[in-house]
């Protein structure tokens, strides 16, 4: 029997199916990585192009920002280094934080973490979704600068969020500092100078200009996933039942070209396997006498080098490295402080 | 009297190495002797502090003037140190060092009574947060730093260089702190795991794993070790606990500390019978708190409560010493007037009222519902006149009300903006002084039925009221002679007695 589906969860002090053989209180996690996971659903209140299951290249750049702002504040602010983003298959992208201090935290200090990285507020009976107060934390600053940089492809262009009427009525008043202008950046334009001469006197307070970027750019994550240390996250390389597409990880030195329509979907790779091989020959040779099984099994470990998979296993083995690197500085360091040379 | 399990320990000069400060972690148990007349008087004056530090939390504004010289009144008179900076020499005189070492032993008295349950648990720790709180906001900044550092706290200081190169993060993270004050004043770098509250509001800057907390914001971070700290060892007493319990001299007084924190529930009624029913009406526009003004007022006009205001206006007539006959003739009489007769009423209300008073059922006597609870739980709804009105009733029908009470318009705008800062006991206190004339109410309320018995006393109370004790019995219990151990019984029903009476 095989699974079709792997979601990874904590180290326990003891197998999970046998949780209940053991004296009550006893079966705890010992040890869960930090996880987030962004989905794009959450932001369809700001989306005009897309809703619930869909993506399209306009939105998948709220993605690319929501990876660019939580990659630099779990590494800067929380010195966390080992990180790896993976796209989950169909709309959204999960981060694992692998570092031993993350993997030790508790619930209360997952709970914070998520906490501190969340911006956006507010069902569907708040409009304003984004407050800002002075001063602005660094952390938020840096932020904005990220979402400035995407802000006028993505939202005038893209999303037209000042053209389009539906996009203009999501935010409360918006329309009245337009009047009769209809250029998506002549508006932008009015809206930033009326928000600087305006300061004091704009009821919504200083921020107006920030606050409507952060609602629309800022990401959207769910704390319960990262909160629970009971809490399942699919496997890495699962294949997504609805799409068929493969949970890559992505390569954060080309974020902004990664594309989630070209990921490699199963019907892919099975026919990427089907393909003849090239250079048969010199591969199958083993070098000690094996048995038959053992060189199908080695050629099946290989084989995925021929399909669309490798760069993105690749992509996994540079991270493995990273964590396995820190891992044999700490040993070192442990047994030099044992004297165990 | 030695803790059990705990290893002996010789402290050179204990008089100068132990008490250098005037408050504590409670890291190490004391390892002197003591009389059991000590340790019964510790413990109680301990609690009594604690019960004022928990009443002052809910009545007063935490770490307003009038929080902290209330407190630092209780200090006093229950002698416990108040003075963070007493000279080096007079630290080691008899008084402050007494003091110190009072503070040292009771707090671990009470350990031993709080550990028990979850409940009691959660209530001592709160406490003991609270106080240290305030104890710890007294001292200066230099005293803050010697402190730390004498209890091996590892707050990383932030080196000059440093601060001055984050200087405009660290001035963009904390609402207080502008450019100068980034440079003079004392920065402290502590891993976030330690500081989780500063890092899940942003109040903190964050570099590399780090919170980056100016001096005026460390009691934060202090006060979760503080806690986290005494969890486990309240976690540990419990297990040492039966051992201690064994001793009989002990465990009488200890039962009846932990069972006493519930406290004044007025559960007992003093003057059972000595109020007729003719004088309710009068007595609810003089002494009755708005929530029982305005519930009775509804019964009257109504003839008929709904269930959660049966059960608050019921138990608190039974607490001013409503008996149960008393009781029934009154809610029957009322209900009849309206749409119930005499039949129904014997059939659905009667049961109940008699449940009340523990005749039915479980036979468990309800205690009246006091502030917290009124304010906390059962929120009204439509229909419903119980709850309180400070918190449950709108800002507009609050004014009115209170204009046809005839309260000053002054004196109304002072409520409502009590109100508005949440703190909805003061504005009944103030209700209070209003209604009868005087400055100062002179007690922190937190119970409908305390209200009544203050109210009575201040209007002199025709003689058939409560006994109007003064709260402060503390001469009497600490001048009792070293009991033998068969008066120490006695001396627990005393205890008891103390904490229930008005």
């Amino acid at each position: 029997m095989n699974p079709y589906k792997i979601d990874i969860g904590a180290v326990y002090s003891h197998r999970p199916n046998q949780h209940n053989t053991v004296k009550s209180g006893t079966f705890q996690a010992l040890e869960k990585e930090l996880v987030f996971d962004i989905d794009m659903t959450d932001y369809d209140d700001v989306r005009s192009c897309c809703s619930a299951a869909d993506i399209c290249p306009k939105c998948w750049t709220l993605m690319t920002i929501a990876i660019r702002i939580l990659d630099r504040a779990l590494r800067e602010d929380f010195g966390f280094r080992h990180l790896l983003w993976v796209y989950s298959g169909r709309r959204g992208v999960h981060c694992w934080v692998c570092d031993e201090a993350a993997r030790k935290l508790s619930v209360a200090a997952r709970s914070a973490i998520a906490e501190y990285l969340s911006l956006v507020k507010g069902g569907d009976e708040t409009v304003r979704k984004v407050v800002l107060s002075d001063p602005i934390h660094p952390s938020i600053r840096d932020a904005l600068k990220v979402v400035e940089h995407y802000f006028p492809q993505y939202a005038l262009h893209d999303q037209a969020v000042l053209g389009l009427k539906e996009s203009v009525d999501k935010v409360k008043d918006l329309h009245t500092y337009f009047e009769s202008e209809k250029n998506p950046e002549k508006r932008w334009g009015l809206l930033r100078g009326c928000a600087t001469t305006k300061q004091g006197t704009l009821k919504k307070g200083q921020h107006f200009e920030k606050e409507i970027m952060l609602q629309y750019c800022y990401p959207r994550l769910d704390v319960n996933v990262s909160k629970g240390v009971n809490h399942l996250l699919k496997s890495p390389f699962s294949v997504h039942p609805k799409t068929g597409r493969i949970s890559v990880p992505i390569d954060l030195r080309q974020l902004d070209k990664f594309d989630p329509f070209d990921v490699p979907t199963i019907s892919l790779i099975c026919a990427e396997l089907d393909r003849p091989r090239v250079g048969e020959e010199e591969e199958q040779v083993p070098k000690e006498k094996d048995s038959d099984l053992d060189a199908a099994e080695r050629r099946r470990i290989r084989d995925y080098k021929r399909t669309s998979l490798a760069k993105y296993v690749k992509v996994l083995d540079q991270f493995l490295d990273g964590v396995a690197l820190s891992n044999r500085g700490e040993l070192l360091k442990k047994s030099d402080l044992q004297k165990d040379f | 009297m030695e803790f059990p399990g705990k290893k002996r320990r010789l402290i050179a000069n204990p008089k100068t190495e132990l008490y250098v400060h005037f408050l504590q972690f409670y890291g190490h148990p004391p390892l002197e002797n003591i009389s059991l007349t000590e340790f019964e008087t510790f413990a109680v004056d301990r609690l009594k502090l604690l019960k004022t530090v928990e009443n002052l939390g809910v009545s007063q504004v935490k770490g307003s003037e009038a929080y902290k010289s209330k407190l630092d009144k209780e200090f006093s008179n229950l002698l416990f140190p108040n003075k963070p900076d007493v000279k080096e020499e007079d630290k080691v005189g008899p008084n402050e060092y007494e003091r110190r070492r009072k503070d040292h032993i009771s707090h671990f008295i009470l350990r031993l009574a709080y550990c028990q349950t979850e409940d009691l648990r959660r209530w001592f720790i709160q406490q003991e947060v609270d106080l240290f709180r305030h104890r710890f906001n007294r001292l200066s900044a230099d005293q803050k730093s010697s402190f730390l550092k004498h209890n091996n706290l590892h707050y990383e200081m932030v080196g000059l260089e440093e601060r001055k190169a984050l200087s405009d993060k660290l001035i963009q993270s904390s609402y207080a702190v502008s450019g100068p004050k980034v440079e003079h004043q004392d920065y402290y770098k502590v891993p976030f795991q330690d500081a989780l509250d500063l890092v899940r509001n942003r109040k903190a800057y964050l570099k590399a794993g780090y919170v980056y907390i100016p001096q005026q914001d460390i009691v934060i971070t202090v006060l979760n070790d503080f806690r986290t700290q005494l969890s486990k060892a309240l976690a540990l007493t419990a297990r040492s606990l039966p051992t201690v319990l064994s001793d009989e001299r002990l465990q009488p007084l200890l039962s009846h500390l932990s069972h006493a924190y519930v406290g004044q529930d007025y559960s007992i009624q003093k003057n059972m019978g000595k109020i007729s029913l003719e004088q309710i009406d009068p007595l609810s526009g003089k002494s009755f708190p708005l929530c029982m003004r305005g519930l009775h007022q509804a019964l009257r006009e109504n003839h008929h409560l709904r269930h959660g205001g049966r059960m608050q206006y019921g138990l608190f007539l039974k607490g001013i010493g409503l008996t149960l006959d008393q009781a029934l003739q009154f809610w029957r009489s009322e209900f009849t007037k309206g749409k119930v007769d005499m039949d129904k009423f014997d059939k659905q209300y009667a049961y109940s009222i008699r449940h009340n008073f523990g005749k039915e059922g479980k036979r468990t006597d309800y205690t009246p519902y006091s502030c917290l609870k009124v304010i906390l739980s059962n929120a009204p709804s439509q229909g419903d006149h119980h709850g309180c009105p400070f918190r449950h009733s709108d800002a507009e029908l609050l004014k009115q009300k209170l204009q046809s009470y005839k309260v000053s318009p002054s004196g109304i705008a002072q409520i409502l903006d009590l109100v508005k800062g949440m703190h909805y006991q003061l504005a009944c206190q103030k209700y209070f002084e209003l209604t009868h004339n005087i400055e100062d109410s002179g007690f922190s309320l937190n119970h409908p039925n305390q209200y009544f018995l203050e109210s009575q006393r201040v209007l002199g109370g025709g003689g058939k009221e409560a006994k109007a004790e003064p709260p402060q019995r503390a001469p009497d219990v600490a001048a009792k002679p070293p009991p033998d151990p068969p008066a120490l019984a006695e001396m627990a029903e005393d205890l008891d007695a103390y904490f229930q009476d008005g």
